[in-house]
């Protein structure tokens, strides 16, 4: 892609995280943890409930600071250039973030003020995103009018505005059907492949992984695994992620059950 | 700037609106905030007007004190001539302000209360990764709840406007000082025998019939700024969201009734020396006099001193408690409790 920055800052990972720990207490919810996410790579973090999924997206979202490591986003470390990072950073949040009593445009607005967009340029942008995700045509809708995929794609839509270069999303298909699931996780992927955007995809779901992907498993706070799939497979003589994952965490349970 | 139209596609949002890195910098810039609090005001006034019922008993709960308690209690209490009455009042008139200050408490423990649970649901989370300092936004979003409780105040004062009880006409604006130093003080504080008042300024002459009603503006956004950093406060402590009993019990309550807003303090004084202690440290009380004076014109100092002192310190104390380095919600772990 042609552009004006430079072809270093063009290679600055979407998101680094580096030798991060962090505990609640004395429980040690995250132990060292680092990974990495390209621009334009699609990364899915692996790990059952309350592996710390959660809490290294409350550390990069700078819900609260981490004490150990460095995290960066284009190479702003949230916790000394907070403002920079998180104008980079999308996220789509395991709960749900609109409101449903407001139609899809006042929902969007209100998100492009939170990133200091206002008034026609505010609407454009809204415009676009919602064409993104292919809800344009019901823009001055009540959010309660859509189904629950839909309402994902909003929230997808929503957090692509500001147009970020680094997009997380926290069990972004968790309740969805496998038609809206399978409809959200092509516009992401599509969003990758266009525009050269980071993500970093939190689940459980080990259906959700395909051959391409980048795989970070997370087992109790550690990084058990982090590398493509074919070689994950390899590595495990395992033919599928879902052997992989059992193998290499050393649970028994198969893991939607623990889910 | 943009070199990339020619890769233009439709649903390709990067070759619809390029970034510079100055465009970045320019809606983080003056025009970013106003559009930020604007965002942040707006989507309060929103939610609030969807919300039907919210609005309902925001508006009859205060009305259900004036026509039925007031009525009731208006033969039995006589309010004698304390400042800033120059008449004997109905006892529904002395109430009004209380009332006024009871939808501010009300409105602030239900938006912190929502807050709580927005922070389960996400929808505060939203809110803090937005690009803009911290406490630019939560006193962004602390300004829109005021805003929703100044309209469901002035409401409440028409329909009590139509009941006859209005501020009466106001010829100047006046700074109204007094102080009678709590006896615990120790003689610390000076106590002033008689009340100061000085003329700030004259009131135009077509404005004086309904002066009060705007000469009590800044009186009710003040009182709704302390109230509500109070409520902010509470909501980063709370760690789940508890039902609202809770927090009627063990904040609604004794605020409002341990406060001036229902009997003048020097009648609380004569029933019990202790209460009127209570009654004097209680913030709210300090909140209802600054709008009981705020009606008819008139600045108390002390008040005025005690509810901006109040919403500094309870303020600081919140936006402490957001801080992600030092704040409560990263030494409790999560957003209501998520790991």
């Amino acid at each position: 892609m042609a552009s004006t920055v430079t072809a270093e800052a063009e290679q600055t990972p979407a998101l680094v995280v580096n030798g991060v720990s962090h505990s609640f207490g004395d429980r040690k919810v995250l132990d060292r943890v680092s990974l990495t996410v390209e621009r334009g790579a699609f990364v899915v973090l692996l790990g059952l409930n309350g592996a710390g999924k959660s809490t290294l997206f409350s550390l990069i979202t700078r819900l609260y600071d981490n004490v150990t490591g460095e995290i960066s986003i284009r190479g702003f470390d949230v916790r000394r250039r907070p403002s920079q990072a998180l104008q980079r950073l999308g996220v789509v949040f395991q709960s749900r973030t609109v409101d449903l009593d407001l139609t899809l445009m006042q929902n969007m607005k209100y998100h492009a003020a939170l990133h200091g967009f206002a008034g026609r340029e505010a609407t454009r942008r809204a415009q676009q995103a919602l064409e993104l995700v292919g809800l344009a045509d019901r823009a001055n809708e009540k959010v309660r009018a859509l189904s629950g995929g839909q309402v994902r794609r909003v929230e997808i839509a929503r957090s692509m505005m500001h147009r970020p270069d680094l997009l997380l999303l926290d069990e972004a298909t968790v309740g969805l059907d496998l038609g809206s699931r399978e409809s959200v996780m092509k516009i992401v992927r599509d969003l990758v492949a266009k525009e050269q955007l980071g993500v970093l995809w939190a689940t459980h779901l080990m259906d959700e992984v395909i051959r391409t992907d980048q795989v970070v498993i997370l087992h109790k706070g550690v990084i058990l695994y982090n590398g493509p799939v074919p070689q994950l497979l390899t590595l495990t003589g395992t033919s599928s992620v879902r052997e992989a994952f059992r193998t290499v965490t050393g649970t028994k349970t198969t893991i939607d059950e623990a889910a | 700037m943009s070199s990339q139209a020619a890769t233009t596609s439709p649903g390709n949002i990067s070759a619809m609106y390029q970034d510079s890195e100055a465009d970045a910098h320019r809606r983080l810039g003056i025009a970013g905030y106003f559009a930020c609090f604007k965002g942040i005001v707006w989507r309060e006034i929103l939610r609030y007007l969807h919300q039907r019922e919210r609005f309902l008993s925001a508006l009859v709960r205060p009305l259900i004190w004036l026509f039925i308690f007031a009525a009731g209690f208006r033969q039995t209490l006589g309010i004698s001539i304390i400042p800033p009455y120059q008449t004997y009042v109905l006892y529904e008139e002395f109430i009004a302000p209380g009332l006024i200050a009871m939808i501010l408490l009300f409105n602030a423990m239900q938006s912190s209360l929502s807050m709580v649970y927005d922070r389960e649901t996400g929808t505060m989370r939203t809110l803090l990764v937005s690009p803009f300092p911290r406490s630019f936004l939560l006193l962004s979003k602390l300004l829109g709840g005021v805003c929703v409780a100044l309209l469901q105040a002035y409401a409440f004062m028409l329909v009590a406007w139509f009941w006859g009880i209005e501020p009466p006409p106001i010829t100047d604006v006046k700074l109204f000082t007094f102080y009678d130093p709590p006896t615990w003080a120790g003689g610390a504080i000076p106590a002033m025998t008689d009340p100061v008042t000085t003329q700030l300024f004259s009131v135009p002459g077509f404005i004086q019939p309904f002066a009060g009603y705007i000469t009590v503006i800044p009186a009710i956004v003040l009182a709704g700024l302390m109230l509500g950093s109070l409520a902010l406060l509470m909501s980063s402590v709370i760690k789940q969201l508890e039902n609202f009993a809770g927090v009627m019990n063990f904040v609604i309550f004794p605020m409002f009734f341990a406060s001036s807003a229902l009997y003048p303090l020097w009648r609380i004084r004569e029933a019990s020396p202790a209460l009127f202690e209570i009654c004097r440290l209680n913030p709210f009380t300090y909140a209802v006099e600054l709008i009981r004076f705020g009606l008819y014109g008139q600045v108390d100092t002390v008040s005025l001193a005690i509810v901006v002192g109040c919403t500094i310190v309870f303020l600081a104390a919140a936006v402490f408690a957001y801080n992600p380095s030092k704040g409560l919600i990263a030494r409790r772990g999560g957003p209501g409790g998520a790991a």
